[in-house]
């Protein structure tokens, strides 16, 4: 646990991710601004979040690929009170789902966007932001059009 | 497959919504036993004919929580089960008592869900923390904890307003026929003197100037949350027939599970009670046209509409403007949520499913008083747990 870059005020800390063994690959990639999501051959497609056997067949042949982690807006909201406590001081939030060109979804938060600005379908690329005091990199989403 | 329809509904108890409990806070064991009392005398019969229970869970103690109650109600059990569907968990409840009644395995059963979190305090243990993340777990390992939680997606009314805002993207959205939803459902408040919000009429104009909380879900598309509670007894033949009341036969259910985390649905905008409700509708043997009275769990206005669509009431994308071509109230010509639903009646913690369970044996038992359906003989049900994840549907027939 720790702080994200939140505005002063804030009375409790932002939850980050724990790594697990099984997805401690996925985060170390991040950190690397690289984005590394499992496929199963057998399963013929990617898999997210990240598990020991593949979703369906439970199938014991998931590989870890890279994907541009290039995709499009699924859907979002713009939450005008704090989802959680955490997010007092963050509103308005932007969470959103996108869906990587590759197939699976993931959940995500829009940067770089104004409440306008958004349209579910629109092409979105990755941002990794690194937490500074924990060294965390979480993947968030801007417009692909956007500076 | 499926329910010969021979066990029936005999009893229904359901408290008065209240905002701030008027009375002492009392136990969830505490809140057990009053219902389980409440729901037998309704009924008209002795509770040692109990022989089952369905529980929730007690929040005293973490596990046997079938046990518990035996022991604590002083019933015996020979079926006792623990069902964890969210919001469908009441729904879940009753197929799974009629199940072990037709079974032969009890005589009756019982369905019971507290709903009042007002619990007495202690300050030597005192309570746990706040359950910011909603349905979402934050323990480590829990996929929620490292892939939804630390980007802000938890609790509810975000994922409900993501999924609102894919609908909108495939088929168009009409804040005036959501908000028409729950205006309708204020109106059947009107008439059910238990209702939070019996003595406050509602107008769309009300429900379009509240303010945002998740786009495009304003605060008036969202539950109230009340304290509460509520019960059923589930009884076979021979104890329907003793009881005091017309039993509401269980003739067809269906139930769904199909993710836990939007995110991971294949398809936002068809939701689990399509499925469910088709088994339900076929194991009973009636159509959507026979429908009486229709009970959709409404922990928001959009989760009514794409109930009402996916379960085949009308054509996927049309529920917008056939919502507003429909009466829902009780006097209407699709009468829904008769005595208010979670977002007039109030939602009472996890008791807010077993609303629409009562909602719709109570109608056709013929008590509902102002809110009488006429001519009320089947009833449509559903259940819905997390974010539109697992979805339960029932069709109750008076007879």
């Amino acid at each position: 646990m720790g702080e994200t870059g939140t505005a002063a005020g804030s009375t409790v800390s932002k939850p980050l991710p724990e790594p697990t063994p099984v997805s401690r690959p996925f985060w170390d990639a991040l950190s690397e601004h690289r984005i590394l999501v499992q496929y199963s051959p057998s399963l013929g497609g990617y898999v997210f979040y990240p598990r020991t056997l593949a979703p369906g067949t439970l199938a014991d042949d998931l590989e870890w690929r890279q994907i541009s982690g290039r995709g499009t807006l699924y859907t979002y909201t713009v939450a005008e009170r704090p989802t959680a406590p955490p997010w007092a001081d963050a509103v308005p939030q932007f969470p959103a789902v996108v869906q990587w060109d590759e197939g699976p979804r993931v959940s995500t938060e829009l940067v770089g966007v104004t409440r306008s600005g958004i349209t579910v379908g629109m092409r979105v690329v990755p941002v990794f932001d690194t937490d500074e005091a924990t060294g965390t990199t979480l993947l968030r989403y801007r417009p692909e059009e956007a500076r | 497959m499926g329910l010969k329809g021979e066990a029936a509904i005999v009893g229904i108890a359901e408290l008065p919504a209240q905002r701030a409990r008027s009375t002492p806070p009392a136990f969830t064991l505490d809140q057990y036993a009053k219902l389980a009392a409440v729901v037998t005398a309704d009924a008209g019969l002795d509770p040692r004919a109990v022989t089952g229970l369905v529980t929730h869970g007690v929040r005293e103690s973490a596990m046997f929580a079938p046990a518990t109650l035996a022991e604590y109600l002083g019933l015996p059990l020979d079926f006792g089960e623990r069902v964890d569907l969210g919001g469908a968990t009441a729904a879940g409840m009753v197929w799974r008592a009629a199940a072990a009644v037709e079974l032969g395995i009890c005589d009756a059963v019982l369905a019971v869900v507290p709903g009042s979190s007002v619990l007495p305090a202690s300050e030597r243990a005192p309570a746990r923390g706040p359950g910011w993340y909603g349905a979402s777990s934050g323990d480590f390992g829990s996929p929620q904890a490292e892939f939804e939680i630390p980007y802000g997606n938890v609790g509810q009314n975000a994922p409900y307003a993501q999924i609102a805002n894919r609908y909108a993207a495939e088929f168009g959205y009409d804040p005036v026929a959501t908000a028409k939803i729950a205006v309708d459902q204020r109106t059947n408040a009107g008439a059910h003197p238990g209702a939070i919000f019996h003595d406050m009429p509602l107008t769309v104009e009300d429900v379009l100037a509240s303010p945002v909380i998740a786009d495009p879900i304003r605060k008036l598309d969202i539950v109230m949350p009340v304290q509460g509670g509520a019960a059923v007894l589930v009884a076979g033949k021979r104890l329907a027939a003793k009881a005091r009341h017309r039993p509401v036969w269980i003739t067809g259910f269906g139930e769904h599970i199909a993710f836990k985390t939007p995110t991971y649905a294949e398809d936002l905008v068809h939701t689990p009670i399509a499925r469910a409700a088709d088994t339900a509708f076929g194991m009973a043997g009636v159509s959507r046209e026979d429908v009486d009275v229709a009970s959709i769990y409404d922990c928001y206005t959009i989760t009514v509409l794409m109930s009402l669509e996916d379960a085949g009431f009308c054509r996927k994308g049309t529920g917008m403007r056939w919502v507003r071509e429909h009466d829902l109230t009780f006097r209407g010509d699709f009468p829904l949520n008769t005595a208010g639903g979670q977002l007039s009646f109030g939602q009472a913690g996890m008791a807010g499913g077993m609303h629409h369970v009562v909602d719709g044996a109570r109608q056709l038992m013929g008590r509902a008083q102002q809110a009488q359906v006429e001519r009320c003989d089947t009833a449509f049900v559903t259940g819905n747990g997390g974010i539109m994840s697992e979805q339960v549907a029932l069709l109750l027939q008076g007879g």
